[in-house]
């Protein structure tokens, strides 16, 4: 089932259009990889989901994203932009922990939101970190500083803050650009167990991890969605021409 | 020549540049303890002037400066800080922004006398707050605005972007975003800001001479809206205005005056340690 549609998306920068006449849906607990060149559009696209562009200025959008079937464009009131945020979590390139604790690190968001505190809140960072497999490693130094641990760990901590406010989507923009390849093997096993539960949306620069974990690929050039479809169409069997040339490495 | 020799006299001259920095601070506290350290005793920190001010203690001046600092500082941050959230957090870039702006930076630039005149007119005058406490601090206070709105937007573009953008991407509302991650970690660096206007403030005289200071008050005031005697402006009238004043007295309230920055720095600092450990940078 479809969890999110995207109907004839059009972004503009002031003049510049960024992003073209965009259709697309994206099934519910899968692992959909948007991929393409840089400068193409795919973050830009990813942060539509979650309204991050809002916080651009001179930006305009037209066309329709929805969330179970309600489209995210018509929510005027910032509370329910926030609303929003936290069915659609977002991780981010680089590992970016708060300078706090591991498990205020993962409690922020509960805390702010007034969801959970105690034991309850004490659970619920346990399960978060338990689901990114940090948990064994880290829960006798909780309280030490999330700054202290390894670039993976890190990326791990900030998907267990994510999960911590039970998004229903997470958005990973990047999500092993900064890590090395045997911490992007482990991230990777961590989004197939992750979309289990999770509709799971990728931005990757790197085809492989699209090839290897994504049940839905969409590659985008200039703006456009050129194709989109079933991750083993669109490698080994891809309809258009621009993408059998970036697949193929014709493209940076 | 060759390179590396250039290279060393460049270092060098460098060096002896940053020296030159140094020299004076170095002389400054030299000359004021030597000549003025004879004076510190319990008797003149905490008594009342006596003999034309020839003698006795300076505790009224103490008090008033604490008083003006303390005040000021109260009023000045608030708004200050507030006032640099909003430009920086939430203004659009348009023409009344704008406008603040330049106020802020020709405000930054007014001689310090010209405040003293302003707070005669607006505060002492017009709001009729007379001579007193509380129109010295509220002049100090506009005249410190500029600056710690420039040091804390500074600490507040200092905080990551990448932590605005995760707060929000984890629902968090703009305010709350700002409350519990921007402000908490430009905090540190705001009050760097804060220690640096009460260096300043402690020791200004001009805006103060028509607003705050006294001549001469041999006791301590009982509340805000008394006109007290400040350390600078005291250390002016006793070098200038009286005669056969006894050296290490001018030098021993110079000195207080520069030790009463320090310990109101020092408190600033200890309480930037203590911030600075509870968010763990």
């Amino acid at each position: 089932m479809a969890i999110l549609t995207v109907t004839n998306l059009d972004l503009f920068y002031g003049a510049f259009h960024a992003l073209k006449a965009i259709t697309m849906m994206i099934e519910e607990k899968k692992i959909t990889a948007i991929i393409g060149p840089s400068g193409c559009g795919k973050s830009t696209l990813l942060r539509m989901f979650n309204r991050m562009n809002d916080t651009i200025e001179n930006i305009r959008i037209t066309g329709e994203v929805c969330l179970d079937g309600k489209n995210i464009y018509n929510m005027k009131t910032e509370r329910e932009i926030d609303r929003l945020r936290r069915k659609v979590g977002m991780v981010f390139q680089r590992p970016n922990p708060f300078p706090l604790s591991i498990f205020e690190n993962v409690a922020f968001g509960l805390r702010i939101h007034k969801k959970a505190k105690g034991q309850v809140l004490k659970e619920i960072v346990e399960a978060s970190l338990k689901a990114v497999l940090l948990w064994d490693d880290l829960k006798h130094k909780l309280k030490t500083s999330s700054l202290r641990l390894t670039l993976e760990q890190q990326q791990r901590l900030c998907i267990a803050r994510v999960l911590a406010v039970k998004p229903d989507v997470i958005l990973l923009d990047e999500p092993c650009s900064s890590l090395d390849p045997i911490a992007t093997r482990r991230i990777e096993e961590l989004m197939i167990e992750l979309k289990k539960q999770y509709t799971i949306l990728l931005v990757t620069h790197n085809m492989q991890q699209a090839a290897r974990i994504s049940d839905d690929t969409g590659f985008m050039l200039l703006g456009k969605l050129i194709e989109f479809g079933q991750t083993s169409c669109i490698f080994t069997n891809p309809r258009e021409k621009e993408t059998v040339d970036y697949i193929t490495g014709r493209y940076g | 020549m060759s390179p590396r020799i250039t290279q060393k006299i460049a270092f060098s001259l460098l060096f002896l540049v940053s020296l030159v920095v140094f020299i004076p601070v170095l002389f400054i506290i030299g000359i004021l303890v030597s000549k003025g350290a004879a004076a510190l005793t319990w008797e003149f920190i905490f008594s009342m002037p006596k003999d034309g001010m020839r003698g006795g203690g300076i505790l009224p001046a103490i008090v008033g400066t604490l008083l003006i600092v303390l005040c000021s500082i109260s009023i000045a941050l608030p708004v200050g800080i507030l006032a640099a959230v909003y430009l920086n957090e939430y203004a659009k870039d348009n023409l009344l922004t704008r406008i603040i702006q330049l106020s802020i930076v020709n405000l930054a630039g007014v001689p310090s006398i010209i405040y003293g005149l302003f707070g005669l007119a607006f505060f002492v005058i017009m709001l009729n707050l007379g001579v007193s406490v509380i129109a010295g601090a509220l002049t100090l206070a506009i005249m410190e605005l500029p600056s710690i709105i420039t040091t804390t937007r500074n600490s507040l573009n200092n905080v990551p972007a990448s932590f605005r953008e995760v707060s929000l991407s984890l629902g968090v509302s703009r305010w709350q975003t700002i409350r519990r991650v921007v402000l908490p970690n430009a905090l540190p660096g705001i009050m760097t800001g804060a220690i640096l206007s009460i260096a300043r403030i402690a020791g200004e005289t001009a805006p103060i001479l028509f607003t705050a200071a006294a001549f001469y008050v041999p006791h301590l005031p009982h509340s805000l809206s008394e006109q007290v005697m400040a350390l600078p402006y005291h250390l002016y009238v006793i070098s200038t205005q009286i005669p056969n004043m006894p050296e290490k007295i001018t030098y021993g309230t110079a000195l207080i005056l520069v030790l009463l920055v320090l310990i109101l720095s020092f408190t600033v600092i200890i309480l930037r340690i203590f911030f600075r450990k509870r968010y763990k940078w």
